[in-house]
């Protein structure tokens, strides 16, 4: 049965205005090629290129955008399974994001992570998680860790940690945020709230649908923004990490936005309401941004699509390297397992003997 | 009368220290007074009274060690005071002996089997045949063909020990050098012994259906100490012993013996002789016991003695105090029990030192395997005729051969020597023997 | 001789933990400890005694109960290069933390290629018989010794339990260090000087030939008794203390019952899928020429177990069913009184 369109919730920020030409083409570039990486992964997957899990940041791109452009080099990120968009915009070529789609020796985690599991110790992206919660803890260690490491102030680094409306249920993201309010911590919870967890709407599965409001249990700012303003979605962003650098005070902050189509890849998502639908697709932020900017005269119709030309063909040349990288070598298969080698580590492949006879 | 005891103050807590009383006897007490501090496992706790009365007795001395639930005082109405001082009712051993391991909660008591006695199967009469794979390996490798043997394991399983008898009985066959401890299979015609191999596969082996009970267990055990006794540092010792005045004597007391139908051989003089000079030589009766010489208070002879079994030695207990007449007739008895199988394990344990005879196989002298943990085992020869020269005339002189193994470490040269010389003096004037 | 005597003393399996906690703190800043009562309180079982005074609630942290979020916060750490040591109050309540652990700290340095490695160290004391009742009293550490990523050592005496944690301190993986409540007063031999082990080796802790028992953690003390109790009657047993779980040391295993020829397997698990199945398997694959009778195992019964000190007792293994499992392996008729 479908569920019932949803109203969007009031903003609890405004977005600022005046921002430099240069600055807003920049932010439609970048969500122009997550737009292009997500639509081909899609394809790719269609095409049997990618395997497994696979979600996409379609109708996010606006959240992605603007987060990636409040995070500093120097903080934490830590997000969930939909990872694609912030891996790219975290600095990683597309070359090696889509490798690892592919599961090549080339991709950003060696072929072993997958769609799910993009890491990159050297732009300090911790790790998507498959485990819906599961990032959380974890990302609340890592700002103990800075808590002991550094001294509270604006060069501070801080850790952003991302969880979907639905991950607001588990009990490790009541636990993180216990352990965050306690002890101080500079992270930031980033609930990036599409409406759906699957197929089940916030309302049918958080008693407190106002999400940004589950901070107030743990004495933490809650802060919620639309998530298809990509300048809205950034200065909430800067200013929670600000609080948590500086001031050692944990935030909670609700993006709100829409996810254009299914769940993953291989939902067709008959569960949404045409309404529903319709309303995912009007308020689609590529091409309203795209509009806004051609509008302002920030961007010309030859410019925007020339972005977008452009965008696509980045991502065709991530899927011919993806295409043509090596598989990972089967010899290294134990190679990451454990970083101390130790005595009589097993090394057995299915059914091999686990030791000679004696 | 309530007996204040050692109360449990934490779950991981077996004992308590009473490290500190806080009242004295003689003290009113009242419920909830502290009368003592514990120091359990994780912190100093107070041990309060769960009673009212007079504070009568003292059961434990402060330092105690004592376990959950044991008494450590007595609260009365003042009539049964003791003083202190006074030696307490149940004295507690003082924090001298901790126990060293606090898991054993109820310390296992495993009774101290007398005798391990083996459970003894009749191999499978299906023709199925059960074998360990151990058995299998050390069959294949010595060609023995499980098939022929019958299993003592569990239904009639063949394990390493059935396996292993029917490989000694195999050298044993194939072997015309017979020496004590591979004697495996004496028959009644020592010349049947170096049969053909294929026949000797499988000769001293039982069939499944005449099996009464073997004692299987302590036998592989018996061939596992042989085995590990040739770990031991040994050396032999050979004497030749002029026996022409044993024969006589035998002769005599034959005579003597003759109306209460009893004989008395020379093996039974051999063991009389070794008892009294072992009684002589405490240091000889002795055993290796793992960093210490353990000398025995008893002397025990035993007496190897072939079965169609294998080789089984019973022993003559407190050999040193029986007499001639009484050796020789549990001599017979024990060795009749071992040759139908009938040998209580009582019967075969406890030597302090064995002998092995094989002059009834005309063997003329030969050297024995360590018996462990015995220090000696005294192998003995036939008797033979030897020249010698008495007052200018060349004669003959009977003899018998009797070479001493020694263990190294409980015996050194010089006083195994003088074991075996006092040893050849008796057997030479047997006399001796019988004071 | 007299230089021996100057560098060992005896002193209980918590005093060995304690000491060896502080010896790590003292020597690199990057270790803290965390975990539930074990500030203030110092342990639930007594182990952080004095850790919070001498180094402050930064490197001795209380955490609330909340094991999901302090283990997956300490695994966070260490993804920043902490050495965390959680402490865990009972093997029980990891199963409230396993998702960060079986999911997360086991997977991170595989799933992302080496470029992360967790130094973790899970102290957690498991075993029953002090009548905790079914929810306290589990062994669980086959959960975790059957998952690759993890490391899951179990020292039996006060000597391993220093060498072995400060071996966990400083492996570079997440490591699982099972710890036994009835070994916390055990007393024992401890070097003075500073002991590494060698994570994945067991050790022959008393030599024979007759029959092998394996054990770890609490069971070898059992196991130990038995043997010197069965060497009295003339059978000569060897113990095999596992001491590390995963990797597990097949080759000293099967180096003994290659021996011996006989094994019994002695755990405090539940019998099916438990510890003693992995061994018997190992046997059966390294040393199926040399066994000359079936491998048994001495685990607990398939209860949750009961609070009656009378059912606690049955259903938990003892020396005396060890006793009897060795004589029955080796074909000997138990004693009566063995019941």
């Amino acid at each position: 049965m479908a569920a019932k369109a949803r109203t969007r919730p009031e903003s609890t920020v405004e977005s600022t205005g005046g921002e430099p030409a240069d600055t807003l083409r920049d932010y439609y570039e970048q969500m122009s090629l997550v737009r292009a990486f997500e639509l081909r992964s899609s394809e790719m997957y269609a095409r049997a290129k990618i395997g497994g899990y696979c979600h996409l940041n379609l109708g996010e791109e606006a959240t992605v955008v603007g987060l990636m452009a409040a995070i500093e080099a120097r903080d934490y990120l830590f997000t969930g399974y939909r990872d694609h968009g912030y891996a790219l915009l975290r600095g990683l070529s597309p070359e090696r994001v889509m490798a690892e789609l592919f599961g090549k020796v080339t991709g950003v985690s060696g072929g072993r992570g997958g769609s799910m599991h993009l890491f990159d110790a050297e732009t300090r992206l911790f790790g998507g998680y498959g485990i819906v919660g599961g990032q959380i803890p974890p990302a609340t260690g890592a700002a103990l860790a800075l808590k002991n490491q550094e001294v509270a102030g604006p060069d501070a680094a801080a850790v952003m940690c991302l969880l979907g409306d639905g991950t607001t249920n588990i009990g490790a993201f009541h636990e993180s945020l216990n352990l965050a309010g306690l002890w101080k911590l500079p992270i930031v919870y980033v609930i990036v709230n599409n409406g759906l967890g699957m197929g089940t709407t916030v309302e049918k599965a958080s008693a407190e649908p106002d999400l940004y409001k589950r901070g107030a249990s743990y004495r933490m700012p809650g802060v919620r923004v639309d998530g298809d303003d990509v300048l809205a979605v950034r200065d909430a962003a800067r200013d929670a990490l600000q609080q948590a650098r500086e001031s050692r005070q944990p935030v909670l902050l609700e993006v709100m936005c829409y996810r254009l189509r299914g769940h993953s890849v291989v939902d067709p998502a008959r569960y949404r309401s045409s309404e529903d639908t319709t309303i995912a697709q009007q308020s689609d932020p590529v091409p309203s941004f795209r509009a806004k900017l051609i509008s302002a005269g920030v961007l010309s119709e030859t410019d925007a699509a020339a972005i977008d030309e452009a965008a696509d063909v980045r991502v065709s040349e991530a899927v011919v390297f993806a295409d043509e990288s090596p598989e990972p070598d089967v010899d290294d298969l134990f190679k990451y397992v454990y970083a101390t080698a130790v005595a009589n580590m097993p090394t057995a492949l299915a059914g091999e003997p686990v030791m000679d006879a004696l | 009368m309530p007996d204040v005891i050692m109360p449990r103050l934490s779950d991981t807590m077996e004992e308590g220290e009473l490290s500190r009383w806080m009242k004295q006897v003689g003290d009113e007490i009242h419920k909830g007074d502290v009368l003592a501090e514990i120091e359990t496992d994780k912190a100093t706790m107070d041990l309060e009274a769960f009673d009212n009365g007079i504070l009568e007795q003292l059961l434990v001395v402060a330092g105690a060690l004592v376990p959950i639930g044991a008494p450590v005082a007595r609260i009365g109405d003042g009539s049964n005071i003791v003083a202190e001082g006074a030696a307490p009712a149940a004295p507690v051993a003082a924090p001298a002996a901790p126990v060293a391991v606090a898991a054993a909660a109820t310390p296992p008591v495993i009774p101290p089997a007398d005798a391990p006695t083996p459970d003894t199967h009749t191999a499978t009469q299906t023709g199925e045949l059960r074998t360990s794979p151990l058995a299998r390996k050390i069959g294949r490798e010595h060609g023995i063909d499980l098939h022929t043997i019958a299993g003592t394991g569990p239904q009639g399983r063949i394990t390493r020990t059935d396996v292993d008898r029917a490989i000694l009985a195999q050298e044993a066959a194939a072997s015309a050098v017979l020496t004590a401890h591979q004697a495996a299979t004496p028959t009644a015609t020592p010349a049947a012994a170096p049969a053909a191999a294929p026949a000797a596969a499988t000769p001293a082996v039982v069939s499944a259906d005449s099996v009464s009970v073997p004692v299987s267990r302590i036998r592989a055990v018996t061939a596992r100490r042989l085995t590990e006794s040739q770990a031991v540092p040994h050396f032999f010792l050979t004497s030749v012993v002029n026996v022409e005045r044993l024969v006589a004597f035998r002769a005599d007391v034959n005579e003597s013996l003759a109306a209460l139908g009893t004989k008395v051989s020379l093996n039974d003089l051999f063991v009389r002789a070794s008892a009294v000079a072992l009684r002589a030589h405490p240091e000889v009766n002795a055993s290796w016991g793992d960093g210490v010489i353990l000398r025995h208070n008893h002397v025990n002879v035993g007496v190897a003695v072939a079965t169609d079994d294998g080789l089984l030695v019973p022993v003559v207990a407190d050999a040193d105090q029986k007499s001639l007449g009484a050796i020789a007739i549990e001599t017979r008895a024990l060795a009749g029990l071992a040759r139908t199988g009938s040998l209580s394990l009582a019967q075969m344990s406890g030597g302090t030192f064995t002998i092995s005879n094989l002059g009834m196989f005309g063997i003329d002298s030969f050297t024995a395997v360590l018996n462990p943990p015995e220090a000696g085992i005294l192998a003995i020869g036939a008797a033979s005729d030897v020249p010698a020269v008495r007052d200018g005339v060349l004669v003959t002189v009977p003899t018998v051969k009797i070479t001493l193994t020694v263990d190294h470490r409980v015996l050194d040269g010089a006083v195994a020597a003088a074991f075996l010389r006092d040893l050849t003096t008796l057997l030479e004037e047997p006399l001796r023997i019988v004071l | 001789m007299n230089t021996e005597v100057a560098t060992t003393r005896t002193i209980t399996y918590r005093q060995a933990l304690n000491e060896t906690l502080r010896a790590e703190l003292e020597r690199d800043d990057k270790v803290f400890l965390i975990g539930e009562e074990i500030g203030i309180f110092e342990g639930s079982y007594k182990i952080t005694v004095g850790l919070l005074e001498d180094f402050g609630p930064d490197r001795v942290i209380d955490a609330p109960i909340a094991e999901e979020g302090f283990v997956g916060a300490a695994l966070g750490a260490a993804m920043l290069g902490m050495r965390p040591v959680v402490e865990i109050m009972t093997i029980n309540f990891s199963l409230i933390a396993i998702d960060q652990i079986v999911n997360h700290a086991a997977k991170m340095r595989s799933m992302f290629a080496g470029q992360v490695s967790i130094p973790l160290v899970i102290r957690m004391p498991g075993g029953g018989g002090q009548q905790l009742a079914a929810t306290h009293s589990q062994n669980l550490e086959v959960w975790y010794a059957h998952i690759p990523g993890l490391k899951v050592v179990a020292p039996s005496t006060p000597a391993d339990a220093k060498a072995l944690l400060t071996a966990a301190i400083r492996d570079d993986d997440p490591v699982i260090f099972l710890e036994n409540l009835s070994l916390y007063s055990a007393k024992g031999e401890v070097p003075n000087d500073e002991q590494v082990a060698e994570i994945g080796k067991a050790a022959v802790v008393k030599t024979g030939t007759d029959l092998t028992i394996v054990s770890y953690s609490r069971g070898t003390t059992t196991a130990l008794e038995v043997a010197r109790q069965l060497e009295a009657e003339g059978l000569s047993i060897e113990v095999v203390d596992l001491r590390s779980l995963r990797p597990l040391d097949r080759d000293t295993i099967c180096a003994s019952v290659k021996k011996t020829g006989h094994a019994v397997v002695f755990e405090d698990d539940w019998l099916s899928y438990g510890i003693g199945a992995e061994i018997s398997a190992t046997i059966g694959e390294g040393v199926f020429d040399f066994l000359d009778a079936p491998v048994r195992r001495v685990a607990a019964a398939e209860v949750p177990l009961p609070y009656a000190k009378s059912l606690e007792k049955a259903a938990l293994p003892s020396a005396a069913d060890l006793a009897r499992v060795v004589r029955e392996v080796l074909n000997i008729s138990s004693t009566p009184n063995d019941k």
